[in-house]
């Protein structure tokens, strides 16, 4: 049986590991290379890494951390960031990532999508979305809303349509993550998860908002998620993954229990 | 030497990197001598199946793997290098290579998993493999590892080539093939240790076979 991951989230900035709340107050907690090969030892699933580096010079030093990353683990890991166009997803596969996630770039031109998955098949373009709640409106009708930039600009998009357009353009996967509860530790956005995972096919990683082990299961299942990604909760050493891994496996979630 | 066959539609450089860090001398390369001289072969992919038979005729390997597969020479397939190894694949509508009789179809949304939901297609992630026939890519693996799948079609060879199943909604073939052909669903070379494992056993069994 498919046992759902659990996927940690790697913010990178000029090659050094990083982490905010709501996207702000970044701080540097350590080296990414040696972050991800600490990971990959204690059984995470998958790897998540976002480049929020906004100058060209520090693309240059994330594409080698990518370099290094994929020469020390074995699993499929994503990156995300500051893709805009074919070349440079072609840039992050080539540097050895398994998959590559397209966020504000897909909103700014959503073509980038169907080309993405043209050229390289629909499983490595996971499509990353951050949202917002808002009040329902006959523009946003599921009170849901697309927000890009680290959250801070309104794209008048519904989440909803935005999940189900991006799936027939050939996106592979979605990497859904709530603004508001972000950094909070107060647990996933379980409505936004499940409203998104009833609605499309491909799978879906609920993202933000991650503090107990238990919020985890509640994305997987009342969520609908097959994912669950995660930050604080293993960056700064509350949880080891294969705490997470057993208690989400004594509330009777499959997990990969070996590795 | 293993060769990891070169062609538009692969994942060779994952594969590479796998097998560096296992030690293993190997090249990326369509070149048929190299081809032959190696003492197997790894057959990659990703993708759509009707991409990857067009670059493998239009370079004309197509006829060069069938060749290498009746001179017995050791090979892997993995992911659509496992599919297009069938006589036809339902992506694109592909005639394939029929190196093993059989066909590769789509996952049907409508089978639903253990927890009663319907399965998402792809099928994405870790799973386990349930082995109908000894195979020796599994020599000292834990029978109960995971592996990781990335995949909206399956394969469904005759029944005989059945060498493990995997259970998505229903079991479907991820692993199939004869002794020295091996055809595998998964991606050993994303699938940690075990994975590992497994590409350095196909590596000591080609070594076997060479000195024998």
């Amino acid at each position: 049986m498919l046992s759902k991951r659990v996927i940690p989230c790697l913010d990178v900035r000029n090659g050094v590991l990083t982490k905010g709340v709501k996207f702000e107050n970044n701080v540097d907690i350590g080296d990414p290379v040696e972050t991800a090969k600490r990971y990959y030892e204690q059984g995470a699933d998958e790897i998540v890494f976002y480049d929020i580096t906004a100058s060209s010079e520090g693309r240059g030093i994330f594409l080698d951390v990518v370099e290094r990353v994929a020469s020390e683990i074995f699993i499929p890991f994503s990156v995300g960031g500051g893709i805009n166009s074919v070349e440079d997803m072609r840039a992050v596969l080539m540097a050895g990532a398994e998959k590559v996630s397209v966020n504000s770039g897909a909103v700014k031109n959503p073509d980038i999508i169907s080309q993405g998955a043209a050229a390289f098949g629909s499983q490595c373009i996971v499509l990353g979305m951050d949202v917002k709640r808002v009040e329902k409106s006959e523009q946003i009708p599921s009170g849901f809303e697309v927000v890009i930039n680290g959250g801070r600009k309104f794209m008048g998009l519904d989440a909803l349509e935005w999940a189900k357009t991006c799936e027939a353009l050939g996106a592979g996967e979605i990497c859904l993550n709530s603004i508001d509860a972000d950094g909070t530790k107060d647990g996933y956005d379980l409505e936004l998860t499940k409203l998104i995972a009833t609605s499309v096919t491909v799978p879906v990683i609920a993202s933000g908002g991650a503090g107990h082990p238990d919020h985890m299961v509640e994305a997987v299942t009342e969520g609908r998620a097959t994912a669950a990604l995660i930050a604080s909760i293993v960056h700064y050493g509350e949880y080891t993954i294969p705490e997470l891994k057993e208690h989400m496996a004594s509330k009777g979630v499959k997990t990969r229990s070996t590795w | 030497m293993l060769a990891i066959l070169d062609y538009k539609a692969g994942n060779q450089t994952s594969v590479q990197r796998a097998l560096n860090k296992l030690g293993i001398p190997n090249v990326i390369t369509s070149d048929p001598e190299e081809l032959s001289k190696a003492t197997g072969i790894i057959f990659p992919g990703v993708g759509a199946a009707g991409q990857a038979m067009d670059e493998l005729t239009s370079g004309g390997l197509d006829a060069l793997l069938k060749d290498l597969v009746a001179q017995k020479k050791p090979l892997l397939g993995i992911c659509v290098g496992c599919q297009i190894l069938l006589d036809y694949s339902e992506e694109n509508d592909t005639k394939a290579l029929s190196v093993i009789p059989g066909e590769c179809r789509l996952f049907n949304p409508s089978w639903v998993d253990y927890e009663g939901i319907p399965i998402r297609v792809p099928h994405m992630g870790w799973n386990q493999i349930d082995l109908k026939q000894d195979c020796v890519l599994f020599k000292d693996i834990d029978p109960e590892a995971y592996f990781y799948f990335v995949h909206s079609y399956y394969p469904a060879p005759e029944e005989k080539f059945i060498i493990g199943e995997t259970t998505y909604g229903r079991p479907f073939c991820s692993i199939h093939g004869r002794e020295g052909l091996w055809a595998v669903q998964f991606h050993p070379e994303k699938s940690g240790t075990p994975g590992l494992k497994m590409i350095s056993n196909f590596y000591n069994y080609c070594k076997e076979v060479k000195d024998a």
